[in-house]
């Protein structure tokens, strides 16, 4: 197992290369192939759960090589519990949009290839400990993206494809210059994520202050955090469905695994100074403001871009309160509205497949015409609503409690959203589901085999997670409240020499 | 106890079969075979639960508790609560309420639902709907509780909507679900504000029985100004005007009728709208420390009772007249509560599960003969036609008038006891209450079972005769229900006739079992036990008065809609007066509600999203634009190196179409990459 980590990061890797040495007119090949490369990366997320020694806050599966020693960067690759359920979350939803996927025909070969690309890029992320490395990943993920929405997305992919590859960029330029920043600020200079950790209290006020922020916006844009969020919306509604399945499922993860990954255990102090307005309000904010948003949509998939942006307020809020119940139900979001947010995309790409438009009010009846279809769309839209039962619910509830107790006015803002919410998930609902037939679409066929697969597995877990959390819960427990501990008992350099 | 797990575990199971496989066991083995599993599964809960009930009694009674601890649940901080059950005397009449008459309403509604074709999703829903309700009253702790609590929403939502092809239907449940949410959103913010405040005194629990004990040092606790204990109960309070139907949350109720009549019947009349009752009971060492709350409670109980029984008086609609008589019922229970009579209100909330139960099959089985003709006007002279549903509904109707010696007189008269002890007024309103109530029930049965059939009138008094004759050969001959109906009518008129002997008052030489049996729970509320002996003459005195009053109710309408000799002249007046059109217009608070909450609401995100689209949108597009021209003015290098490389990447990837395009916008890449290049070397050369 010395290797785990780089051979769940590179089997992608490897599997794009082969897709692209595959002879170009056998789309149905390419498809198996890619398919098959992100299988062992699941197997090796299935051991990993298994595996995984809960007990512990450290990192886990360390892989430490040299990689450019004139400047100090490694090779340094590890998980602790945060990244750990957010790399299952990575290998359970790469082979379900694979599935997803089917649909291509355009480029098959580039497409996937580009998939995979991408898939190497996002474990990456997950597993690096070399900021270095880490950025490099991170980078790494945004070329694939961006040509995955440039060229396979719908009218408008040109501009959403720009729009969302200059703002990760101004996010990659602010990362970098916090990046290089401490790089030099330590000496010796070194990325290693776990060194600069440790110097934490050696940084100086100012500059904790600004490279926070650095961070912060580099991070927030990714969330998306108000106001850095329009990016969003468009991207979603021109990606293709799996594509979309990956930007909200994964990608949007990024940025809070981010901040827990860099901004709080490095600039602790910042992070007491700026939680309360840069996560607490802000995440309120989007909780309200994407709901209230997300109401006024009349794309169904724009409709779900804004819960997105509603629903990762609560990370926003819940990482705020740095309360084990804020924390662990910040982080427990991130992996439900993964799987939350794949249900939506890709039942609205079922019904995107079969009308070509995603217009709320064109449809209409579509109960009648297509059940089983309903039956899981339903069963989404209750889980994205935060019903009891359903994974959202608990991380939803333990960010609330934990809310309540670090701000009561917070607390009861973010939980009006419950109201906004199923406002708008069940006015969609009626108006695309429920009502008479639409007779343009009464001979719509209903889902297939290949879809059916892929929405199963995201519904046992969806409902499992409701049941029993602490499946995925146990993962990240001590690492939360390690991490909790680390930001909170940090405390000026000042007061430390007093207290000496 | 393991057992108690499978009293909601098997509806659970049923629905899970019915609503996945439902659609093939109903073309393969045929409609029964649905029908058979979903009131199997109750049926089967009901047994579990009496066999609980049995082994509770044969406890002491202080001693009357049976855990189910199924699984660890959440453990996260100072939160730590598991998937447990309990079967304590509250939660065992509540369970044995829930099982028994959902299971006679699943056998009714294989009857009722009889066309259609989606029997399976009626049933996995029913199920569903025990399995949730279920788990409301059976868990140990107020997040299991909300777990039901939300469940038994969703349910009503499915079968509030359970015809969705009408518009109106699926708008009733989207409203029913909206309405509540709202109480649920109180309920959230009052449970967390209950565990803190125990959490900061270092009883951080949400379990019911430790509560019990501990909520007593609430005492002195306050938050901004308001005492705790005050403030939280308001907050549950809240949620349960909504689940329960009281003002200010109640509209979603009479709109619920729009679903089948066996979901008016079990969810909206008998079990779900307790919910609200259930959990104010359950928790009343809580609500019994904030007196401001329970004066809240009485207060808001009786304006509901009245409020909704002045709009029942004038309704047309055979099931919403039944709807605002269940708002205005569950009135009187929390007027129960608020007075701290906890026994008295779960008492009515069983009587009524009863009645209001068998009134709303009732009408269904009209509703049902008729062909789905559910206006009053257009019924009448059912009494010979339909005789086993006529007496099982009369005798649910002289049940909820309160007529000795049926189950509504003694819960109702014990309500109105309590309310007397408390504030006369209270008592005033709640027998005015009592005289509407007599009066419209009887309108009701006059209407529908006495006089002419009316069937196929035409509605309009100025229409033509012809347009009468036209509607003529619609009607259909209608004749009594099939026993699958009839059968749970008749077991319910039963239980209408005799629940309330469960608690007949020792001024009448009773012992009262009901309040005896609840006592262990209640005990430590501050419950007043048994009546002083100054009050026999006055418990008398109060039941004369009452039952006089429902008697001029009953005659009222008698001489109205019966002997027809008050209606003419005074009655047609009173009808185009403004009260009249207040009533029938449910004093417009629907109306209220749409033009501030929801057009509020909608307005602002509507203003949000043109905010975002336009002003975020407007200033990033705007940054985007300028950085361009800024781009192009000192792109030449930039075009003939860097857009070379896009092709080339663009080609080398797939060759495809967007290569082209994806050079034009190849400027604002250039200079980003530029800017990036730039930073890292600017940075690095000041570092070295």
């Amino acid at each position: 197992m010395e290797h785990f980590l780089t051979l769940m990061t590179f089997l992608p890797l490897l599997g794009a290369l082969v897709v692209l040495v595959l002879p170009r007119g056998n789309a149905n090949l390419v498809r198996w192939t890619a398919l098959v490369s992100t299988l062992p990366g699941l197997l090796l997320g299935v051991w990993l759960f298994q595996h995984f020694d809960r007990s512990v806050a450290t990192m886990q599966l360390v892989e430490r090589h040299a990689w450019i020693p004139a400047f100090n960067v490694q090779y340094l690759m590890g998980v602790d519990g945060l990244s750990v359920s957010m790399l299952l979350l990575t290998v359970l939803l790469s082979p379900l949009c694979i599935l997803a996927s089917w649909g291509i025909e355009k480029g098959v070969k580039g497409y996937f290839a580009l998939f995979l690309l991408l898939e190497t890029g996002m474990i990456g992320v997950f597993s690096a400990l070399d900021f270095f490395l880490f950025f490099i990943f991170w980078e790494l993920m945004l070329l694939p993206m961006y040509f995955l929405i440039g060229i396979w997305g719908g009218p408008r992919r040109e501009y959403a494809a720009i729009k969302f590859f200059l703002y990760t960029l101004i996010g990659s330029v602010l990362m970098l210059i916090a990046m290089l920043a401490l790089y030099f600020a330590n000496t010796p200079h070194t990325f290693d994520m776990m060194v600069l950790m440790e110097k934490a209290p050696t940084y100086s006020h100012g500059f904790q202050a600004w490279a926070w922020i650095a961070l912060f916006i580099g991070f927030a844009i990714k969330i998306p955090a108000f106001p850095f969020h329009t990016w969003l919306p468009d991207a979603h509604v021109e990606a293709p469905t799996a594509i979309s399945v990956i930007l909200a499922g994964v990608l949007l993860k990024m940025g809070t695994y981010g901040i827990l990954r860099v901004c709080f255990p490095v600039f602790p102090l910042a992070t007491q100074e700026y939680a309360f307005w840069a996560l607490g309000v802000l995440g309120c904010w989007n909780i309200v403001y994407g709901a209230l948003c997300a109401m006024a949509q009349k794309d169904m998939k724009s409709l779900v871009a804004y819960s997105s942006i509603s629903h990762m307020g609560y990370v926003m809020l819940g990482m705020a309160t740095l309360t084990p119940e804020g924390m662990n139900g910040a982080v427990l979001q991130m992996f439900n509205h993964g799987t939350v947010t794949a249900m939506l995309f890709l039942l609205v790409g079922v019904i995107y497949d079969r009308a070509h438009h995603r217009n709320i009010d064109g449809f209409g009846g579509l109960a009648s015409v297509m059940p089983i279809y309903t039956g899981f769309v339903t069963i989404a839209f209750f889980a994205a609503l935060g019903l009891p039962g359903f994974s959202a619910f608990i991380s939803e509830v333990l960010v609330l409690l934990g809310t309540w107790q670090y701000s009561k006015p917070l607390a009861i803002i973010a939980a009006s959203a419950v109201v906004l919410t199923a406002g708008y998930m069940l006015w969609m609902l009626q108006r695309v589901w429920l009502g008479p037939v639409n007779e343009k679409y009464a001979g719509l066929p209903d889902m297939n085999w290949r879809e059916i697969v892929t929405l199963v597995p995201l519904t046992v877990i969806v409902i499992v997670l409701g049941v029993y959390p602490h499946a995925v819960l146990d993962l990240f427990g001590p690492t939360l409240v390690a991490l909790g501990d680390t930001v909170s008992s940090a405390v000026p350099a000042a007061a430390q020499a007093v207290l000496r | 106890m393991q057992a108690l797990r499978w009293i909601v575990l098997l509806p659970l199971i049923g629905a899970a079969i019915n609503l996945t496989l439902g659609s093939r066991i109903q073309r393969s083995v045929g409609r029964a075979g649905v029908a058979v599993l979903g009131s199997g599964m109750a049926l089967a809960s009901f047994a579990i639960a009496v066999t609980g009930f049995l082994k509770l009694r044969a406890l002491e009674p202080e001693s009357r508790l049976l855990l189910d601890n199924v699984l660890p649940w959440l453990h996260v901080g100072s939160l730590n609560v598991s998937l447990a059950f309990q079967l304590d005397p509250l939660s065992a009449v509540m369970v044995l309420v829930v099982t028994g008459i959902g299971s006679l309403i699943h056998i009714y509604s294989f009857g009722y639902m009889d066309e259609d074709p989606a029997l399976w999703r009626f049933f996995g829903l029913l199920n569903l709907f025990l399995f949730a309700m279920l788990t409301l009253v059976l868990g140990d702790n107020i997040l299991v509780m909300f777990v039901g609590w939300e469940g038994v929403g969703l349910c009503s939502w499915a079968l509030i909507g359970f015809w969705y092809k009408d518009h109106a239907n699926t708008a009733a449940a989207n409203k029913a679900f909206l309405f509540n949410r709202i109480g649920d959103f109180a309920f959230l913010c009052g449970t967390m504000l209950l565990f803190w405040s125990l959490a900061g005194l270092g009883h951080a629990t949400l379990v019911f029985r430790e509560l019990d004990t501990v909520v007593g040092l609430l005492e002195g606790q306050a938050l901004w100004g308001v005492p705790v204990a005050t403030l939280a109960t308001l907050l549950l309070f809240i949620g349960a005007t909504g689940k329960s139907a009281q003002i200010p949350l109640y509209v979603w109720l009479p709109d619920a009728m729009a679903g089948p009549t066996p979901v008016s019947a079990l969810i909206h009349a008998a079990t779900m709208v307790t919910a609200g009752v259930y959990m104010v009971s359950r928790l009343h060492c809580l609500f019994s420390l904030a007196p401001f709350t329970l004066n809240v409670i009485a207060v808001v109980g009786t304006t509901t009772a009245i409020f909704a029984a002045t709009i029942a008086v004038t309704q047309h609609d055979i099931k919403k007249v039944l709807a605002y008589s269940t708002v205005s019922q569950l009135g009187y229970m929390f007027v129960a509560l608020g007075c701290g009579a906890y026994a008295a209100g779960v008492f009515h909330l069983v009587t009524h599960a009863f009645f209001k139960a068998c009134l709303f099959l009732g009408a269904g089985s009209v509703i049902h003969a008729s062909h789905h003709e559910q206006d009053m006007r257009r019924m009448g002279g059912l009494r010979t036609k339909m005789p086993l549903t006529f007496w099982t509904f009369l005798v649910s109707t002289m049940a909820i008038a309160g007529l000795p010696p049926l189950a509504g007189f003694f819960s109702k008269d014990e309500i109105l006891l309590k309310a007397y002890q408390h504030d006369p007024l209270l008592w005033g309103v709640g027998l005015v209450t009592a005289g509407l109530t007599a009066f419209y029930m009887f309108r009701q049965v006059f209407l529908v079972f006495f006089g002419e059939s009316r069937a196929g009138a035409s509605l309009d008094p100025h229409a033509s005769a012809h347009a009468a004759d036209h509607h003529g050969h619609h009607v259909h001959e209608v004749h009594e229900s099939s026993a699958a109906m009839t059968l749970p009518l008749v077991l319910l008129a039963c239980g209408a006739l005799t629940a309330g002997w469960l608690g007949i008052p020792s001024a009448l030489g009773g012992n009262n079992l009901f309040t005896e049996w609840l006592s262990p729970v209640f005990a430590s509320g501050g419950e007043h036990h048994g009546v002083e002996h100054e009050g026999l003459e006055l418990e008398y005195a109060l039941m004369v008065v009452s039952v006089l009053v429902a008697l001029a109710g009953i005659t009222l309408a008698y001489l109205v809609y019966l002997r027809k000799s008050l209606n003419a002249d005074t009655f047609s007046r009173i009808a185009r007066g403004v009260p009249y059109r207040l009533s029938f217009n449910k004093y417009y608070v629907d109306e209220f509600y749409y033009g501030t909450v929801l057009a509020g609401t909608l307005a602002l995100s509507r203003a949000l999203g043109w905010f975002d689209k336009v002003i975020i949108d407007g200033v990033v597009n705007g940054a985007a634009a300028s950085v361009r021209a800024v781009s192009i003015l000192g792109g030449g290098i930039d075009k003939v190196v860097v857009d070379g490389l896009v092709n080339f990447t663009a080609r080398a990837f797939n060759g495809v179409g967007g290569a082209l395009r994806l050079a034009q916008t190849g400027n604002i890449n250039a200079y980003v990459y530029v800017l990036l290049i730039g930073v890292t070397a600017v940075l690095l050369a000041g570092a070295w």
